[in-house]
């Protein structure tokens, strides 16, 4: 199904700008934490000071190939930063060191999957590495601007991608793919409310079969939610100018999320001339074809892959989708399943363990039981211990923090019974208590059986193993 | 003999046998600076106090027989230098009151080996010029003056004028300088003294202030070749803070400087025989071939055919680097500020005030190179030069080891001269910028005097860190020169 409005398409491509994780800042080696007070966070060469030179951070070149190879991209073995020069008051240097020409990765690309199933390429276009400029902040004082340094200097990777959306769904696709990616990589920590990953959002329409029009270019959108939303209005101011005989004009936009419009930032005439030329204080990047290998080798497995193979341990295919939405729900998994039914597992932390972290605002993160733990309580069900019903009992003593399953079960007596004595006795009792019944059931009314079930397991407090249960009591009912 | 008559590599000896103290080697020097440099204008800031605490924290050392090579050893340093708690100026209006909180890569070695330092030499606004005119604290005067003429000023080049004046004068044991086109090598040659800008790489430009930094190399100038060893040994070596410095084992320069050219092959390029040259530099020109044929090595013609193209490369790179180099002085995080009632204002009112014409120049010359349509005209044009450049000089090292060239087309002029025609400065440097853009290591040794009397360089350009060749011939020009004479300032 194409997407249209009325008889438009949509052609949108995204900028993402991704924070880099990684300890250090991309020359300096200042910190890089959230939150620390302002400008905390700054060396001499982030500042800009006089005699300062820039000298790269090897981890963020690891990162950013890292990322390049997740996004089975092209590794320029050659690559070179350039200056984008341009007047700011968060810009110290009056540059901003950014790989213009010649990025670190080359083409690539990354698979989406819509709500109907349907899957789709989104070609990448380049990723190069970059550094943050500083933060002005406009607000705080009547006369004033203030500057925070902190990310002046932070490690940003631009994620390029092909104009290759159609609709407002691809796009929130794509930013939602690539956030897991970057995630699974550990490359960026993907918290687009902090800043981490930002969009610049290209959108431009056409009839079908034309070539592309004049696109806009919406800066800075901070969530999938906005991407989505933005590139709709966007799409649907373009149309209204283009139905109503004008043109588009190619400028920069802003998207204002409490009004849902977007507004004119600058025009392509406003647009600067940053002067790119190479930075003459750094030598090109040059990496070593083993070292790109070595990084390759120790790749994490990625969410495309790690849900074929849950698919393959039997899982179904939504369950897989589900549990490898991020790595950490993921890796719990597998510990959880680790040499147990992986089915009984899936299905244990997508229904109670995923409904408690909801009930208890807590994520998969700073679990409130881990794995382990849960692994203990599936032993306790493979191995009759527990019946499911009692299983669930001793979760929520497991979520109130009581430990580890075993213990639980033997401190407060919820061990499952299945000395077949103490069952003979509960049945006998049941059929005592119920002659009457026992003569229906007896004279063929089977349905029956169901009753006694119950009768026995409320006598036996829950305790008693069903399997079991329901064997005797088949035997000891016929007579 | 006054204790500023020594060289530093006889003052080592007089220090280490106690003969004299730092303290006291330190005093002669601060008191010639009080003498002098209320006329020569050499030093923005003297630091006299602090120096005598290091002199006597170096005479401890000495006593207790664990000094460095520099212990004791006082030095001007190039105000281009960040020194932490001294103030750094560019010899710029814009640092206003600007003190670092850090030290250069290169200071601190210089200090990790005992240097005492005098002061921050005077230099043209940010190493912009060949005269030392364009400092916004006044021009250095050369101490150096015409035979004929000695009432009228003449300059000490630039833009390393301090640096040259004040070794020439003794004010300085030795100093610190920095070459982006010959402004070590051209205020050595016009100031009788001698200087090595060494292979781009060799030294850490960290913590000097940025001109243009793919050409910017940091070097010594001194009294004698061997000074310019003993300096470039202290401040040479791999730095992790500057990329574009070369991890490679620093050799004994002074070793090379007695080695002889016996067997060497000296390169003549053609295309140095500038039309118009005066008789007295092609003089000594061929003065310098005949004493390096007299000491064993064998003379070659050769070719560098891009000489030509040079300085219009040159005036497009550097200025190019410049403009976003010096974008950082805004007035925003430090130096001067002038107010506006917007962040532009502020920018144009603090940049207008800070940055005297020539830096204007240059910032204007550059930004338009860089602009978008002009680019590939001018800086992608004047890359592709360079790149023909170095290419010449790598052919030249297929026929010889070294080369030898006049340091500059004349000697010191008037400090009034050329001051308004800014091309006919440019050309000071016509012998020089090619080192700078093929990146290799040159030197000026004093050869000889004009028939005024005033000091002629000769310059000695090397293979990529090849130093120690350098040193070598340029040690066999000294001893064959036998260069003697003194200016008519001196302590």
């Amino acid at each position: 199904m194409t997407y249209m409005i009325g008889d438009w398409e949509l052609v949108i491509g995204l900028e993402v700008h991704a924070q880099v994780t990684s300890q250090a800042k991309l020359f300096s080696g200042a910190a890089t934490a959230f939150g620390a007070s302002p400008n905390s966070q700054v060396s001499f060469i982030d500042a800009g000071f006089p005699g300062m030179l820039p000298s790269i951070n090897a981890e963020c070149v690891a990162q950013a190939v890292r990322t390049g190879l997740g996004l089975n991209a092209q590794i320029n073995l050659w690559s070179r930063f350039d200056r984008k020069n341009y007047f700011y008051a968060d810009l110290p240097q009056g540059y901003q060191i950014s790989q213009f020409a010649h990025p670190i990765v080359g083409t690539g690309e990354i698979e989406i999957t819509l709500d109907d199933g349907t899957k789709k390429i989104i070609g990448i276009t380049r990723l190069h590495l970059e550094q943050d400029a500083g933060k002005s902040q406009h607000d705080q004082h009547p006369s004033k601007s203030f500057i925070d340094l902190n990310r002046s200097g932070v490690a940003l990777m631009e994620i390029v991608s092909e104009p290759d959306m159609r609709s407002p769904e691809e796009a929130g696709a794509y930013v939602a793919k690539l956030r897991q990616i970057l995630r699974y990589l550990g490359t960026c920590d993907g918290n687009m409310d902090e800043g981490s990953m930002r969009a610049d959002v290209n959108v431009s329409v056409r009839k079908p079969g034309e070539g592309f029009r004049t696109r806009c270019e919406i800066k800075n959108v901070n969530s999938v939610k906005f991407v989505m939303q933005a590139v709709e209005v966007e799409a649907r101011r373009q149309i209204e100018v283009w139905e109503s005989g004008e043109e588009v004009h190619q400028e920069t936009r802003l998207f204002d999320t409490a009004r849902g419009v977007t507004r004119s930032m600058r025009s392509k005439e406003d647009a600067h001339d940053y002067r790119y030329f190479p930075d003459p204080d750094l030598p090109p990047l040059v990496l070593d074809a083993g070292w790109v290998e070595q990084l390759k080798a120790s790749l994490p497995e990625l969410p495309d892959a790690r849900r074929a193979r849950y698919v393959a341990m039997g899982l179904t295919p939504y369950d897989a989708h589900v549990l490898t939405l991020d790595r950490e729900t993921a890796v719990f998994f597998e510990t959880m399943a680790r040499g147990r039914d992986a089915k009984l597992a899936a299905n244990w932390l997508t229904g109670d363990y995923f409904a408690a972290l909801n009930r208890l605002k807590r994520d998969i993160a700073d679990p409130p039981v881990s794995a382990e733990h849960m692994g203990e309580l599936l032993d306790l069900i493979a191995d009759k211990t527990l019946s499911g019903t009692i299983a669930k009992q001793v979760f929520e003593h497991m979520l109130a923090g009581e430990g580890a399953p075993g213990a639980i079960v033997e401190t407060r007596g919820l061990k499952q019974v299945t000395d077949t004595g103490a069952i003979e006795a509960a049945i006998r009792a049941v059929m005592e208590a119920n002659a009457d019944k026992l003569a229906e059931y007896r004279s063929g009314k089977e349905k029956l059986f169901g009753f006694f079930v119950g009768q026995v397991m409320k006598a036996m407090a829950g305790k008693g193993n069903p399997a079991a249960v329901n064997e005797l009591l088949k035997t000891m009912l016929a007579g | 003999m006054r204790p500023t008559d020594l060289s530093l590599a006889q003052a080592r000896l007089a220090l280490d046998a106690r003969q004299i103290s730092a303290r006291e080697l330190t005093q002669a020097y601060l008191d010639a600076i009080a003498a002098l440099n209320p006329r020569l204008n050499a030093y923005i800031t003297v630091t006299a106090e602090a120096a005598l605490t290091a002199a006597d924290a170096a005479d401890q050392k000495l006593a207790a027989g664990h000094g460095g090579p520099l212990e004791g050893i006082p030095l001007g340093i190039k105000d281009l230098f960040c020194t932490a708690g001294t103030r750094t100026t560019a010899a710029s209006r814009i640092l206003g009151d600007f003190t670092p909180p850090y030290e250069s890569t290169i200071t601190r070695q210089l200090l990790r080996d005992g240097a005492v330092f005098l002061g921050k030499l005077n230099l043209d606004e940010f190493a912009m010029g060949s005269s030392n005119a364009t400092s916004a604290f006044g021009p250095v005067e050369n101490p150096w003056s015409r035979r004929n003429d000695p009432d009228t000023r003449l300059v000490p080049g630039g833009s390393s004028g301090g640096s040259a004046a004040a070794v020439a004068a003794r004010i300085a044991l030795g100093a610190t300088a920095t070459d982006t086109g010959g402004s070590i090598r051209q205020p050595a040659a016009f100031c009788g003294v001698a200087g090595i800008k060494p292979t781009y790489g060799r030294c850490s430009r960290f913590g000097v202030v940025a001109f243009a930094s793919s050409l910017d190399q940091a070097g010594p100038i001194a009294r004698d070749v061997m000074d310019c060893a003993v300096l470039l040994r202290s401040m040479s070596g791999f730095d992790p803070q500057d990329s574009t410095s070369v991890e490679m084992v620093v050799p004994d320069f002074a070793a090379a400087v007695g080695r002889g050219v016996r067997g060497m092959r000296i390169g003549i390029p053609r295309e140095y025989r500038m039309a118009g040259m005066p008789a007295e530099i092609e003089a000594l020109w061929q003065q310098g071939i005949a004493w390096l044929r007299d000491a064993g090595a064998s003379i070659v013609d050769v070719s560098l055919p891009h000489t030509k193209y040079a300085l219009p490369t040159y005036y497009i790179v550097a200025p190019a680097e410049a403009s976003s180099n010096l974008a950082r002085y805004d007035g925003v995080r430090f130096g001067a500020r002038v107010a506006g009632s917007d962040l532009t204002e502020l920018y144009e009112k603090t940049r207008a005030a800070g940055f005297g014409a020539e830096v204007k120049r240059r910032i204007m010359i550059g930004t338009y190179v860089l602009s978008a349509g002009y680019y590939d005209a001018y800086y992608l044009k004047a890359q592709q030069v360079r790149a023909l450049i170095k290419r010449d000089f790598d052919l030249a090292w297929q026929q010889c080891d070294a080369l030898l060239t006049p340091a500059t087309p004349s000697a010191a002029f008037g400090l009034d001269e050329k001051q308004d025609d800014p091309v006919a400065m440019y050309l000071n440097d016509i012998f020089t910028v090619t080192a700078n853009l093929a990146g290799l290591p040159g030197m000026a040794v004093p050869a000889g005097l004009d028939g005024q009397g005033l000091p002629l360089g000769l310059q000695i350009i090397g293979r990529p860190f090849d130093e120690e060749g350098v040193f070598a011939v340029a040690g066999a020009v000294e001893r064959a020169a036998g260069f003697s004479a003194r200016p008519g300032v001196i302590a």
